[in-house]
């Protein structure tokens, strides 16, 4: 999909539909939702008031009006904000339905076959699925019999074989056929599917709120019932005050002012930018096609210490590659490369292409072409289990060379009356020992050796496991391998830790004890074995090709079904954790400078003794033009503030995958102290501008 | 200040930081079931105590019977303490004739001794009886000391147990506080103080003939016991209405020394007490730092402010209302220590301070008695402000707050909140009530911005259980004694029941274990960011109160205004 589209924070359209939506938020019931912006609301509302009772009694001050007029502009603000995050997240839905996978599947309308777009399929339409097609959606085999390669699936690369009747009749939408054909008869109704549902989740904005922001809603309440309380009771110590100095009680604080000193203090812009953090974190991970059932799991993604990692498609290629030709006895190894490089120019198996290349880089064979030397490539299929070449020699005798599993060779040579050598059994034996995939090759009635083909780990897959190890993430590598290949591999990739013939009661047994000793476990899975384990775990992602089991146990879909993004998702949760945080240190740090602004601006006639000028006046510190200008510039930095920072709300705060000490410092540096030193800075332009 | 005052400072410091892992490591054999030296001596006492009052010591509770245990033992503490006072006319040992009790000051030293605030609305020779101080309010020095143990026991169970909701026993952890720690301790500095010679008697009041010819009566008593606990359990009721100040209380320099320095002992040992039960004597040694640097930032702020020339009199250091033997340097060296621990005994008068140092007193009791604290309180105090900053500043790491493995989610923020406000809500109420009503000005000696200091320090001092006072309020009305009462038990209660609920739910969570991703609870960047967020909470409550108050008092100070 098109990230593109609206990566552009200013995209007109949800613009203007966020300036709409932030009026229609001012509905009360709306606001309550948000404790700290309704006491804003409030606030504006008796102000407002104050402003209109004053016309009435003929004494209007701009000094409120312009006091309510920025109250207002808060609530406002905030709820622009949190328009805005929706309106993206609307905007992502839409395109996520739009472009949605557009496989063609091959429809049997009568005898025909007729190319429909795979969302259109139905319930009970039959498609068929030749080799090298993608099978359009989830469904049962009714005719024929094919090897399909499940790898996305179930993680294991090697073919397996499905077929009308039986208990190996069901095909994953997503699957790949390798060989043969199928028909299959659709099992799911069109815009029923889970992403279907998937995505009315997220466009119906039920967005509930996740524990983290319910805890941090609770603290913000508190605080603002702390500065609450402050302020309500100012007016005493300041009566107190005004007696003590002569001065008559009018002089009390004004309804207005100490509203505008309550706004100021109560964490107001990490109030109105909560929820707006909490949809971005959600549109960031539908950006990455991973779709969170709920906010709870982004939360929860930024919390997990252990990851479980299928070790096809993550740590190595989906794919086996052709490392090593090891000969027969009496062969040498440029005979067998070239045979082996002969019998795989027409295969375009992965596994086969790897063969061409290894003989071309190993032993500069050149690729031939087959027609030019009269040969017929014989394709792999489930039955014979092998593929290879017939091919008439100069001598005109069919040659015929072909590669496969040891078993399929063995009948292959005693069918032609040959002998399968002792020495090929013990190094197929050897190479099988070592977790690698044997395949012999034989001419006619002649093995000629072995082709070694082996897992490739992932190139920079263990830099980003040594990244993850500073973020204190544990890696654990799940294969069906035996457990000396899965170390070899393990070692190669740098995991932590790895499960060796795991079954899925391995893996569910693994997640609950480490779930026992405090640890938070992701992963990533999709066949309907691992539907437990996913249900298990904290963070459990299903691959958009998986099984409807293990969609309904996960709570995050990855659309592409790329196991790599439970790395991603991890960084996702962590960024929205980090900002929510480095937002509310920020807010929190900005009160400082608001005191210093409104505290001397209020009580500057106390105990005066020169002209009106007392003796708190020392602590304008930042030499404010007057006490009005002082109080109207915080309550305009208090609200431009929200504006400014809308974008960092959700593009999140930068995300770098290092130890927790140095995201600490960063952000600390950044929020922390810059939100005790930019209010200052904000406060005394905006007065300069005031005053000009 | 000269070269001996700077020595006596830092041989303070020095035998605090000594004492701490000796006396912490002692206490946590005692409350960790380990054998230790005292056991021979006092097990039998308290092998007593279980059988005579039917307890079983092995059995734990959950969060919400030890509370309930905790409020009752409280409660019949209370009864007891009023009851007495009301009736202290009719009972022995009270060989001045003093009279019953009102009923309001009654109501309000019970809460006070029950509270280990120890504000004394009363003047102690002129009111209570030697049956009433001892029975009464020694008892009450030490259970109230005790409780305050126990709950912070029960909050370092609920830290370092796991997925459990067995919270430990009330009555085991009272009573072996008591017998192992504060009565250990009390015998060994009341030996030694009524060597210095601290009366210790049952004699009728003297009266003598001074030089001058007229009659003087001097007052007798059991001091000594009282004196001992009212320092080193925090509670800093004196025997005396001078508190430390009266020659009999306080007599010699090292007498001084000692009493300056058993207010902070057991709190400051209690944090490396703390770190061995979480399994981390690093988490101790980190919030002992906090605690000492927030101490020494306000010491020495005092002295600067003491020691400069007030530009009214010209004079360095006035006197006036200072211990007057010891000098400048041990008033202050008292007067932040007890306001830092939650004391509240004195050796001079904190009405007298100059207003910087008075409000850094103020600013001690106000930022909720965490800087070292009262004895138990101040630690459970502290962990309620690292779990504010672990919720507040862990978040930036990228992972939801934990604090030793325990997350910390919206109920413990919740409870968090309210044992924050709890003392605020007093401070802030009850100082404005007293500052537009009649009955809260009429007894204010001061004009001016000090006034208005004298009332926040009262409710501060209650709100904060300390007990010490600007001593120019006369706070013996019924409105000083019942808002101050009232504000003494939400002080008290409206802390230790959140912080006993967030111990029964943190016991019940797992364990995260520790890795690069933690946000780290053991180093200067936390010390720092702890310091920032109690300053900053208590600043930016407290800030225009304060303005009004001390700030405008000190500023006017330099321009040469008085009230």
């Amino acid at each position: 999909m098109s990230t593109k589209q609206y990566t552009g924070l200013f995209n007109k359209k949800i613009l203007l539909k966020a300036v709409k939506d932030s009026v229609i938020k001012l509905n009360p019931a709306l606001l309550i939702k948000n404790p700290v912006i309704f006491i804003v609301a409030i606030g504006s509302l008796l102000t407002t008031i104050v402003v209109i009772a004053g016309i009435f009694q003929g004494s209007f001050s701009s000094f409120n009006l312009q006091i309510a007029i920025w109250l207002w502009f808060t609530v406002l603000f905030a709820n622009f904000s949190e328009a805005i995050a929706e309106g993206r997240g609307k905007a992502q839905a839409d395109s996520l339905r739009k472009n949605r996978t557009q496989t063609i599947a091959h429809k049997i309308v009568g005898k025909q076959e007729v190319p429909v777009i795979a969302t259109e399929l139905r319930k009970g339409d039959i498609v068929i699925c030749k080799t090298g097609e993608v099978i359009p959606s989830d469904g049962e085999v009714i005719e024929g019999i094919a090897s399909v390669d499940e790898s996305a699936i179930t993680g294991e690369s090697a073919p397996v074989i499905r077929e009308s009747g039986g208990d190996r009749s069901a095909v994953t939408g997503g699957t790949k056929v390798i060989s043969d054909w199928i028909l299959i008869r659709i099992i799911a109704e069109p815009g029923n599917t889970f992403i279907d549902q998937m995505i009315a989740l997220v466009e119906g904005a039920k967005r509930h709120k996740t524990p983290n922001e319910i805890a941090l809603s609770i603290l913000l309440s508190g605080l603002s019932i702390i500065f609450f309380l402050v302020v309500v009771t100012l007016p005493a110590y300041f009566g107190y005050s005004l007696k003590a100095s002569g001065l008559p009680m009018s002089q009390n604080l004004t309804i207005p002012i100490l509203i505008a000193l309550l706004v100021c203090l109560i964490p107001t812009t990490i109030g109105a930018l909560l929820s707006a953090i909490g949809i971005s974190g959600m549109d960031r991970l539908i950006q990455r096609n991973v779709i969170a059932t709920s906010g709870r799991a982004i939360e929860a993604a930024g919390d997990v210490d252990v990851l479980l990692l299928d070790k096809t498609g993550t740590i190595t290629l989906g794919n086996r590659m052709a490392t090593d030709f090891i000969p027969a006895d009496d062969v040498t190894v440029e005979e067998l490369a070239d045979a082996a490089q002969l019998s795989s120019l027409s295969d375009e198996t992965p596994e086969g292409r790897s063969i061409v290349i290894l003989a071309k880089e190993k032993f500069n064979i050149r690729g031939r072409e087959v027609h030019q030397l009269n040969a017929t490539f014989i394709p792999f299929t489930a039955q014979s289990r092998m593929s290879g070449v017939d091919y008439k020699t100069n001598e005109g005798i069919i040659n015929r060379i072909r590669k496969g599993s040891s078993e399929s060779i063995r009948t292959f040579i005693q069918n032609n009356n040959g002998f399968y050598p002792q020495g090929i059994q013990n190094i197929v034996s050897e190479l099988a020992r070592q977790g690698a995939t044997p395949l012999v090759v034989a001419e006619n009635a002649k093995v000629l050796g072995v082709i070694h083909l082996k897992d490739i780990v992932k190139g920079g897959i263990k830099q980003r496991f040594a990244e993850l190890r500073k973020m204190g993430i544990k890696t654990v590598m799940i294969t069906g391998d035996n457990p000396l290949t899965a170390a070899a591999i393990a070692a190669e990739a740098g995991v932590d830790d790895f499960m060796a013939e795991a079954t899925p009661e391995d893996k569910l047994r693994r997640i609950r004890e480490e779930q026992a000793n405090g640890h938070l476990v992701g992963m990533i899975g999709d066949g309907t074995n691992d539907a437990p384990a996913l249900a298990q775990a904290d963070i459990g992602i299903a691959m958009n090709s998986g099984t409807q089991a293990a969609r309904e146990a996960g709570n995050m879909v990855d659309l592409d079904s790329n196991p790599t993004k439970l790395i991603e998702v991890v960084g996702v949760g962590k960024q929205l954790l980090m900002t929510r945080g480095s937002l509310t240190t920020f807010s929190i740090a900005n009160d400082v400078a608001k005191y210093f602004a409104i505290i001397p601006a209020i009580a500057v006639s106390l105990y005066s003794v020169k002209k009106g000028v007392g003796p708190l006046s020392i602590l304008n510190i930042m030499h404010l033009g007057s006490p009005q200008s002082a109080i109207l510039s915080a309550v305009i930095f208090n609200a431009i503030i929200i504006i400014l920072l809308v974008p960092l709300a959700l593009k999140g705060v930068r995300y770098r995958p290092v130890s927790a000490i140095v995201a600490l410092t960063r952000n600390l540096l950044i929020f922390g102290l810059g939100g005790i030193l930019a209010p200052f800075i904000g406060i005394k332009l905006i007065d300069i501008l005031i005053n000009l | 200040m000269t070269a001996q005052d700077f020595i006596q400072i830092f041989l303070f410091f020095a035998l605090l930081i000594g004492l701490t892992p000796v006396l912490g490591n002692y206490m946590y054999t005692v409350f960790t079931g380990k054998k230790h030296i005292m056991l021979p001596v006092f097990g039998w006492l308290e092998k007593l105590a279980y059988k005579s009052c039917g307890i079983d010591p092995a059995e734990e509770t959950n969060w919400k019977s030890y509370t309930f245990g905790l409020l009752m033992f409280n409660l019949i503490g209370f009864i007891f303490v009023f009851l007495m006072q009301l009736f202290q006319a009719h009972l022995p040992l009270n060989p001045a004739n003093l009279p019953n009790v009102s009923w309001h000051s009654a109501f309000n030293t019970a809460v006070s001794f029950m509270t280990n605030t120890n504000w004394q609305g009363y003047a102690g020779e002129t009111t209570l009886s030697y049956f009433v101080q001892m029975l009464g309010l020694t008892v009450q020095n030490f259970v109230s000391a005790a409780t305050g143990i126990a709950v912070l026991l029960a909050l370092i169970r609920g830290i370092s147990r796991k997925t459990t909701d067995k919270l430990g026993n009330f009555w085991t952890d009272l009573t072996r506080s008591t017998l192992y720690i504060l009565l250990p301790l009390s015998i060994l500095f009341a030996v030694v103080l009524v060597g210095q010679g601290v009366v210790q008697n049952f004699k009728t009041y003297e009266t003598v003939q001074t030089l001058q010819g007229a009659p003087q009566i001097i007052p007798m008593g059991p001091a000594a016991s009282q004196i001992v606990i009212k320092q080193l359990g925090t509670n800093g009721g004196g025997f005396f209405n001078a508190n430390s100040s009266h020659p009999f209380e306080n007599p010699t320099p090292l007498s001084n020394f000692l009493e300056m320095l058993s207010i902070l002992l057991i709190p400051a040992a209690l944090t490396y007490t703390y770190g061995k039960m979480v399994g981390s004597t690093r988490q101790g040694w980190t919030i002992f730092t906090a605690m000492m640097i927030l101490f020494v930032a306000g010491l020495s702020i005092s002295l600067c402010a003491e020691y400069s020339a007030n530009p009214i009199f010209g004079h360095l250091h006035l006197m006036e209302g200072k211990e007057t033997r010891f000098g400048i340097t041990n008033s202050i060296l008292w007067s932040t220590a007890t306001t830092s621990a939650s004391s509240g005994s004195v050796n001079a008068m904190h009405d007298s301070l100059s207003p910087i140092a008075g409000m850094i007193a103020m600013i001690n009791i106000m930022l909720g008695e965490v800087i070292f604290g009262g004895v138990g309180a101040g630690l459970y105090g502290i962990i309620i402000f690292i779990i504010i900053t672990v919720f507040i500043a862990g978040l930036m790491v990228g992972r939801t707050p934990e604090y030793l493995g325990k997350k910390i989610e919206a109920f413990e923020v919740q409870m968090a909140i309210i044992a924050v406000l709890a003392p605020n809500l007093v401070i802030q109420l009850f100082s404005a009530w007293a500052s537009v009503s009649s009955y809260g000005l009429s007894s204010l000696n001061n004009a001016g911005p000090h006034g208005l200091s004298e009332i926040l320090y009262a409710y501060s001092s209650a709100a904060g259980n300390n007990g010490s006072a600007f001593a120019g309020l006369n706070a013996n009305t019924v409105f000083y004694n019942l808002t101050l009462g009232f504000g003494m038990l939400i002080g008290r209660f409206g802390i230790i029941i959140p912080v006993l609920a967030i111990a029964g739910t943190m016991a019940k969570k797992k364990i995260t274990p520790l890795s690069a991703g933690t946000f780290r609870t053991d180093n200067w960047l936390f010390i720092g960011l702890l310091i920032a967020v109690i300053l900053i909470i208590g600043g930016l409550t407290h800030f225009p109160a304060l303005s009004l108050g001390p700030v405008m008092e000190h500023l006017q100070m330099n321009s040469g205004v008085t009230f």
